[in-house]
């Protein structure tokens, strides 16, 4: 926003916690598509679909704790410093309030 | 057999074990000194309040009546805690820099503090919890009743009532004690927090507790059970679509919209970086929440009369089992699902209508009396404790109005259906700036206003809000108004028909209202603050206690007041409140003094910012910036006109110096000139006396001599008379008594009378004289003997002056910028810088060359002249000698 423009490429950590910070933001949309899935079964068994919910229900939290964990990590603390990646640009920060007004 | 006295004193212990662990959670807090208490898993253990007694004992029955579609209740959620770093991360950092209380603060906030919004979204709260909080206390009089039917107890429906009643007014005790306790800075409850950590537990173990019972004790294992499921009525169930996503939508919205949740997501988070353990845990717990939900209800259907209750099989499946001590765990379980869920809700819902009803009527009546601080806190927490009884009452109300009749998961549906219409404007207000706030207010009201006509009040049921005929023909007669077929669509299920229509038009609203519409400075700098928080806050870790306020205090007053005077009044307070030293306990009355002191110094605003951040720990807000500002602009503004006038004197007091040099010079030329016309006047003076002594006394003078020394005598009174001439002509001219004759002449035939009046060409120095005669041919208005004698100054001074071998004198004539102008440049040594500011002085005299003969007073007499004819005359440097430029109004430039 001020000062100088951020770096075009980043070291490898940083890249690391960029694409860390990605999946973290695609998990929930495979979550949806993952949870939506039964919809498309003709007629389920009721045991098949509870396996099947629960299993991604586990996937989906062993996933998040390892993503939160490496956030916890790394990400929480360089987020102030170099925020902005231009690789990034599907990010919240790119999408939302850059409004020039 | 428990008998029922057990249960209640169980129950009894139960609740005062609570009652410890909120007490000395708070003390803990107050001291400091539990870690544990922020820990992160407390905040996921607190965030477990969304499962309320509709998961423990509803979720079977759902599963009962609609298979697994239960689990979208859970799955919405999950969702919404694996995407934290979408919403959640953002949320949560908005609520730590704006110091957000509650969803409607966050709303009211946003759209610039606007409290109609935080009046909306307070009503709509209360109105969507009520029936939630009446299915609690339905499901726990429900439980009740069930160990009482077991104990053969008779129970009369007046014994429910009454059950009920005692609940609600235990639950508005227990929340009036640890939910009010303090004004804290940032709503934080750590006894609470910790009590329904505490609950949370519980109510997970024990819905763990009869599900193993189920799978293993009843059944022969998970596989067994898998068998069982698919043989069970429930098996029958089918998958509907339209159900399966908008309840999954439901359930994430309402995640992140309901008071309670947003209450110890967003409010009570001690540490940003606990949502990163959250973001796990909490799933799970979900998860193994639901775990056993499908087995219970499968082993109940199998077990359980037909007329059994499916959402008490929690409980009723151990009691027919004979498992007393598993009953009375699953019973404890709902009994923490039901509190915990009412206890956060009152708090949050009382700070609502506390922050956003009250305390603005109550400070727009009471405009006098918010003076004094301690008045404010104590309406504040009068407020608070009203509105959790009022609250309870309500919920209570709504249980004795409703009958308690529907099933729970129905009532828990609509509830949710009802909050999650704040979820346009809490979104679009952290992610989009354009945002605004009669966008957010239209949306809310449409959204409500649809909630309520086509799912609320249809679920009373015919002629008891609505008539029948209404529901079944629409208003009027028009179908396609019909509440539970808005435009004709039916067939559609009634949370389906009601989530689409409510959210598409609050959506649209909300998006429409904030294109159309302006928003205000306010609103838009707390637009960019909450849309780009990021941008604007340190990722905070953990909440500062002001442990050294005082101090902190007086290192600030040192700054502004001195060290001596805010010493003083430190040491006069310490005093005053009994204490030894420097530091006084912060009281209020003591910031309001302390913060007058400082506004002397500072300005109002500034001082109330800058104790406020001190005291509160609190980011500065909006208002307050604006008022820093505006005072700061009047401090320069002043300055700027301190320095203006500082300019203005330094300009002064430099002119006065130049002056005074001006004064000194010349009052030294003068004293040199006055030596030097004593001089003057007594050498021809002494002569004169000599010679006619001489005459006198010597009476056989020869003729000769005699006629000599008398012709010497004439000659020396004519020098004096000269002298007195000029002198007298100098003050003449200076009076201004002098008569002008102007008479149209031509200027060369002035300067022709110039040059044969000066004597060029007598004497030794030749003097060589160029002129552009050709451009003398002007006629102009003047006095033609002034004029000349001014040339003849100008002209004889460079016969006198000038030092070059061959000295030349060039007059250089021409009109410039409407003026006649007319150099005299000689090819001398000119006139050193230091002089040319005196040479037009009376009495100046650069040298003291006695050929000069003259009094200095010359060019002193020409300045005269020339000023009275309308001109002016000044010295140019750098010409190569000393030139002078005579400049004369041109009168009649085109006769010429």
């Amino acid at each position: 926003m001020k000062g100088k423009p951020p770096p075009l490429f980043l070291a490898r950590e940083n890249y690391r916690t960029r694409r860390i910070i990605d999946a973290a933001r695609l998990l929930p949309v495979l979550g949806v598509l993952l949870i939506f899935l039964p919809m498309l079964w003709s007629a389920p068994m009721t045991s098949t679909g509870m396996i099947y919910l629960f299993s991604v229900w586990i996937g989906l939290i062993a996933v998040t704790g390892v993503l939160a964990r490496k956030l916890d990590r790394s990400a929480m603390q360089t987020e102030n410093e170099d925020r902005a990646d231009p690789a990034l640009s599907g990010g919240v920060q790119a999408r939302t309030g850059r409004e020039s007004d | 057999m428990v008998s029922f006295n057990l249960l209640i004193v169980v129950c009894l212990i139960y609740v005062a074990l609570l009652f410890l662990i909120a007490f000395v959670a708070e003390r803990r807090a107050a001291a400091s000194t539990a870690g544990w208490l922020r820990s992160p898993l407390v905040y996921t253990l607190s965030l477990s309040i969304y499962c309320t007694a509709w998961t423990f004992y509803g979720a079977v029955g759902y599963a009962a009546r609609s298979g697994l579609e239960y689990v979208t209740i859970y799955l919405g959620p999950t969702i919404v805690m694996v995407g934290w770093w979408w919403i959640l991360r953002k949320l949560v950092r908005i609520g730590r820099s704006q110091r957000i209380t509650s969803v409607a603060d966050l709303i009211s906030s946003r759209y610039g503090k606007s409290n109609l919004l935080g009046v909306i979204v307070t009503l709509m709260a209360v109105i969507g919890t009520t029936p939630y909080i009446a299915l609690q206390l339905q499901s726990v009089t429900l439980s009740f009743s069930v160990f009482a039917r077991s104990g053969q107890n008779e129970w009369a429906p007046g014994d429910i009532n009454a059950t009920a009643i005692w609940v609600a007014a235990g639950l508005a005790v227990f929340t009036i004690i640890f939910g009010t306790r303090n004004l804290d800075a940032n709503e934080r409850h750590h006894g609470v927090v910790t009590a329904i950590a505490v609950e949370a537990v519980v109510k997970l173990l024990a819905l763990l507790a009869v599900g193993l019972f189920v799978v293993w004790g009843l059944g022969a294992g998970p596989s067994e059970m898998l068998q069982r499921i698919d043989a069970s009525p429930i098996s029958e169930w089918a998958l509907r679509p339209g159900r399966w996503v908008s309840l999954t939508f439901l359930s994430a919205a309402a995640f992140l919209t309901l008071p309670r949740m947003f209450q110890v997501m967003v409010v009570e988070n001690a540490d940003e970086r606990h949502l990163t353990v959250a973001a796990w845990a909490f799933p799970l717990y979900l998860m193994l929440m639901s775990l056993f939900v499908v087995p219970i209800a499968v082993v109940g259907l199998d077990l359980m009369p037909k007329e059994a209750n499916p959402d008490l099989f929690v409980l009723t499946l151990p009691l027919s089992q004979g498992r007393q001590g598993l009953a009375m765990f699953a019973f404890l379980g709902g009994f923490s699902s039901a509190t915990s869920m009412v206890i956060v809700a009152a708090i949050a819902l009382s700070t609502m209508v506390s922050n956003h009803i009250v305390m603005p009527l109550w400070l727009a009546t009471a405009r006098q009396g918010a003076t004094k601080s301690g008045d404010v806190r104590r309406v504040v927490l009068l407020a608070r404790r009203l509105s959790i009884a009022g609250i309870l009452a309500l919920g209570y109300a709504y249980f004795r109005f409703s009958g308690g009749g529907a099933a729970l998961a129905a009532i828990g549906l609509i509830s949710f259906t009802g909050v999650v219409q704040v979820l346009p404007a809490m979104l679009g207000g952290i992610f989009w700036r354009g945002a605004t706030r009669w966008g957010a207010a239209t949306g809310l009201l449409v959204g409500f206003g649809l909630w309520a006509y086509t799912l609320f009040l249809p679920s009373f049921g015919g002629d008891v809000v609505m008539s029948q005929a209404v529901l079944d023909n629409g208003p009027w007669g028009v179908g396609w108004l019909r509440p539970q077929a808005l435009f004709g669509i039916s067939g559609l299920d009634p949370v389906v028909h009601a989530v689409l229509w409510s959210m598409v038009f609050n959506v649209s609203a909300f998006c429409i209202g904030s294109l159309v519409s302006f928003p205000g400075p306010l609103e838009r700098l707390q637009g960019a603050q909450v849309v780009n928080v990021f941008d604007h806050s340190e990722s905070a870790r953990g909440w500062v206690q002001g442990a050294a306020e005082a101090e902190d205090l007086l290192v600030m007053a040192q700054r502004i007041l001195g060290a001596d005077q805010a010493q003083g009044l430190f040491q006069a307070e310490a005093a005053a409140q009994g204490k030894a030293g420097y530091l006084p306990d912060p009281s209020p009355d003591f910031l309001q003094r302390l913060e007058r002191e400082l506004a002397g110094s500072v300005g109002g605003a500034t001082a109330h910012a800058m104790v406020g951040q001190i005291v509160g720990g609190a980011s500065v807000s909006v208002a307050d910036l604006m008022a820093v500002a505006s005072e700061t602009a009047q401090m320069m503004e002043y300055s700027s006109q301190l320095e203006a006038k500082s300019v203005e004197l330094a300009r002064t007091a430099r002119q006065l110096r130049e002056a005074n040099e001006k004064l000194t010079e010349l009052s030294v030329q003068k004293d040199a000139f006055l030596s030097q016309i004593s001089h003057e006047l007594r050498t021809p003076m002494t002569s004169i006396r000599a010679f006619s002594e001489i005459l006198c006394n010597e009476a056989d003078l020869a003729a000769p001599d005699r006629s000599r020394y008398s012709a010497i005598i004439h000659d020396e009174t004519i020098r004096l008379t000269r002298l007195l001439d000029d002198l007298l002509d100098l003050s003449v001219l200076e009076n201004g008594q002098v008569e002008l004759t102007l008479e149209p002449v031509w200027l060369k035939d002035v300067l022709d009378r110039a040059v044969s009046a000066a004597g060029v060409n007598e004497g030794e120095c030749r003097l060589a004289i160029y002129r552009d005669t050709g451009a003398e041919k002007l006629e102009i208005m003047t006095d033609s003997d002034r004029l000349s004698q001014v040339f003849i100054n100008l002209i004889s001074n460079v016969r006198k002056y000038c030092t070059a071998p061959r000295p030349e004198l060039h007059i250089k004539t021409r009109i410039r910028g409407g003026r006649l102008v007319i150099d005299f440049i000689d090819n001398g040594t000119g006139i050193p810088e230091k002089s040319q500011s005196v040479i037009f002085e009376k009495f100046s005299r650069l040298s003291d060359q006695r050929a000069a003969g003259g009094a200095g007073l010359g060019l002193a007499i020409c300045r005269e002249i020339i000023n009275r004819l309308g001109g002016s005359i000044s010295y140019v440097p750098g010409q190569g000698g000393a030139a002078f430029r005579v400049i004369l109004p041109v009168w009649q430039a085109d006769a010429a």
